[in-house]
């Protein structure tokens, strides 16, 4: 194993650490942790503390949506612009200035379809979300394992495992999804059925994880072909541990820091993803609610009213600079050498 | 130089053998009925027949792929639609026409919005993260690192619609972009695609921004141009010809990257703008279900990306002669 010995764990920490000499009678020697001190690192940083928070914020607004639509009122499917006159002109727009926006409907109506444009939202990211986190924990358990099975055993497995991600690298994989939808479709649901919406997620995770892992795994495995060689994996080795434990016990304690940065790069990657291809057409479809396809709606009517294009546009760029930031943050709660 | 071109060519090549493989028996051997997807959304039953007949359906996978992967070295003729001359990379049963024929119709407007923005990006992008790391911790700095944030965080369907709204529609202050060839008025061909380079741009500077930045930053204190300094040269030489020298490797690799996904059909762009480029044709090939264009546009999107990887290789060892080709 490679974390400091209790000793330099302690130095280091009451070095750079005075809050804690408050909590503690006297400047005892406590021994933390690398996850402990991450974490007091990280708390430290006002940039990285603000951005989590944002970024909990949008989580908690997915897993509440269903709250928050039964105390505003209103859901993203009913089309309350249609059922009720006097709310879209002849035109299918909003008569309110600035896209309906109103006590009743916070963030206007949609236009034509009159359907409420913050419950959209809440839906939305609700579905991004979710379809973007599966894709980045499926990447990430993919490229972990690839990652560490090329590194470790080398040889012929790894030439292998080298040349297909070279080739994944060079897949062009927006438009591969984009291309290679209708033929999944063709292939799995009848030609007068609709594709049904467990499908088209399904799909969509399946394709992003596809074109996610190779870059992780590439990573991994040469961080595996260094700590490979170190003498600790050489001492687990002489005194007869197996691979397994090598692996999981050795190994991987010290892969976290890169998994854990890679993947808060990745989950923001993949959001965008999500949302390319609904803008595209080729990710979630009507009714289902989704940010991304808010953008293709959003385009549609943006010369008659650009406020319905606004509002997922505005909280993406939030979502994404909070996530960047948080990246940046962790990166640097992890690894204090780098400073940038 | 030489060897490793060769070497690295040959690779590349076995690379885009290896995607063409894959993408062909994926989207003719997965299908349940590739004719009907071949020929499009509206098929009248002669094209259909047509189409089932040309492909070669009737042999096995294996068959197929050669036979397409031999038209796209010595031609292909087509019963009943005339000869498809090398390179031909399939023949589109909606468009009633070989598939090449409309990529390179299509090509010079994907190449135009590439180099257009490129260059924006380029030049930007490099000068600021420069000024930015000359300027380290000053406002100056903190300018370029926030609004890099901002640009490598927003989106192209977003900030080029909202350009396309306010600049286009609201206000007036340029056209809707638009395609005129350069070779018809090298003036219209610029001033047609401007609003899409600059929206490609904001999205592309941030990255060279911060890549600069932060190389540069590195390059500064190294010894040799500390060494160079105290020999007296003036910052300018300094500046320009050693630290940035150091800092062109990385500039390069994700160069080559943006400009090769770029080529390869900048999908949300041209959508974005209505620009009739590849990135358009393959969502057009898509919506319209014609697998020989679909085919094609992936195999030359995935091309674009692997002959800029090599180039990159090649030009490691120009900037940097410790960079020992292998």
């Amino acid at each position: 194993m490679t974390f400091p010995s209790p000793a330099t764990t302690a130095t280091a920490t009451d070095a750079d650490d005075s809050v804690t000499g408050v909590a503690e009678p006297a400047p005892a020697i406590v021994g933390r942790s690398p996850g402990q001190l991450m974490w007091r690192r990280f708390r430290r940083d006002k940039t990285g503390v603000i951005s989590a928070v944002i970024v909990l914020f949008f989580v908690l607004v997915a897993l509440a949506a269903p709250l928050i639509s039964a105390l505003y009122g209103k859901d993203p499917d009913t089309t309350y612009g249609l059922d009720n006159p006097g709310l879209l002109n002849d035109y299918g727009n909003p008569v309110l200035p600035n896209g309906g926006m109103s006590s009743d409907f916070w963030f206007g109506i949609e236009p034509s379809l009159g359907r409420d444009v913050f419950m959209q939202l809440v839906y939305g990211i609700r579905t991004s979300l979710s379809i973007a986190l599966a894709a980045t924990v499926a990447t990430t358990v993919i490229g972990i394992v690839v990652g560490i099975v090329a590194g470790y055993a080398g040889g012929r497995t790894d030439y292998f495992i080298g040349r297909t991600i070279d080739v994944l690298l060079s897949f062009p994989s927006t438009l591969f999804i984009i291309a290679f939808m209708p033929v999944v479709e063709n292939l799995l649901v009848k030609p007068d059925e609709e594709t049904p919406t467990w499908l088209r997620a399904a799909a969509l995770i399946i394709f992003l994880t596809v074109f996610g892992w190779a870059g992780l795994a590439r990573l991994l495995r040469g961080n595996v072909l260094s700590l490979r060689e170190r003498e600790f994996v050489e001492a687990a080795r002489v005194t007869g541990a197996s691979p397994t434990r090598i692996i999981f016990k050795e190994l991987l304690p010290n892969l976290w820091t890169p998994i854990l940065i890679q993947s808060t790069l990745l989950l923001p990657a993949l959001v965008t993803s999500e949302a390319a291809l609904s803008f595209l057409g080729v990710g979630m479809i009507e009714p289902v609610p989704d940010w991304g396809r808010m953008f293709l709606r959003g385009t549609e009517v943006y010369q008659t009213d650009i406020t319905y294009l606004m509002f997922p546009g505005i909280a993406l760029l939030i979502f994404v600079v909070a996530f960047n930031l948080l990246g940046d943050s962790v990166r640097d709660a992890f690894d204090p050498k780098i400073r940038r | 130089m030489l060897r490793f071109l060769t070497r690295r060519t040959i690779g590349a090549a076995v690379i885009l053998l290896i995607i063409a493989a894959v993408t062909f028996f994926l989207f003719f051997a997965v299908p349940a009925d590739p004719a009907r997807l071949a020929c499009g959304k509206i098929c009248p039953p002669e094209t259909l027949a047509q189409a089932r007949h040309n492909l070669g359906l009737d042999q096995p996978i294996f068959v197929q792929f050669v036979e397409w992967l031999a038209g796209v070295f010595v031609g292909r003729d087509y019963d009943g639609l005339g000869h498809c001359p090398a390179p031909c990379l399939g023949y589109s049963f909606v468009n009633h026409a070989p598939v090449f024929d409309t990529i390179v119709d299509r090509m010079p407007v994907t190449i135009s919005l590439t180099l257009g923005s490129a260059i924006i990006f380029l030049l930007f992008g490099v000068s600021t993260g420069v000024v930015a790391a000359l300027n380290q911790g000053k406002a100056l700095d903190k300018i370029a690192s926030v609004s890099s944030l901002i640009g490598a965080s927003v989106q192209i369907y977003f900030v080029g619609t909202l350009a396309m709204y306010f600049l286009v529609f609201q206000w007036d202050v340029i056209e809707r972009p638009r395609y005129v060839p350069f070779t018809d008025n090298p003036l219209q061909w610029a001033y047609g695609l401007l609003l899409p380079w600059i929206v490609l741009a904001i999205i592309f500077t941030a990255n060279y921004t911060r890549m600069t930045r932060s190389t540069m930053v590195e390059q500064l204190g190294e010894d040799y141009v500390r060494t160079a300094r105290a020999k007296g040269m003036p910052a300018r030489t300094v500046i320009t010809r050693f630290a940035l020298r150091g800092t062109l490797t990385p500039i390069v690799t994700i160069f080559g990257i943006d400009v090769g996904t770029l080529i390869g059909g900048a999908i949300i762009t041209e959508t974005t703008f209505s620009l009739q480029g590849i990135g358009r044709l393959s969502i057009q090939a898509v919506v319209n279900s014609d697998l020989p264009m679909l085919m094609a546009t992936v195999l030359l999107a995935a091309a674009a990306i692997v002959v800029f990887n090599v180039i990159v290789d090649a030009l490691y060892a120009v900037i940097d002669p410790r960079v020992r080709l292998s």
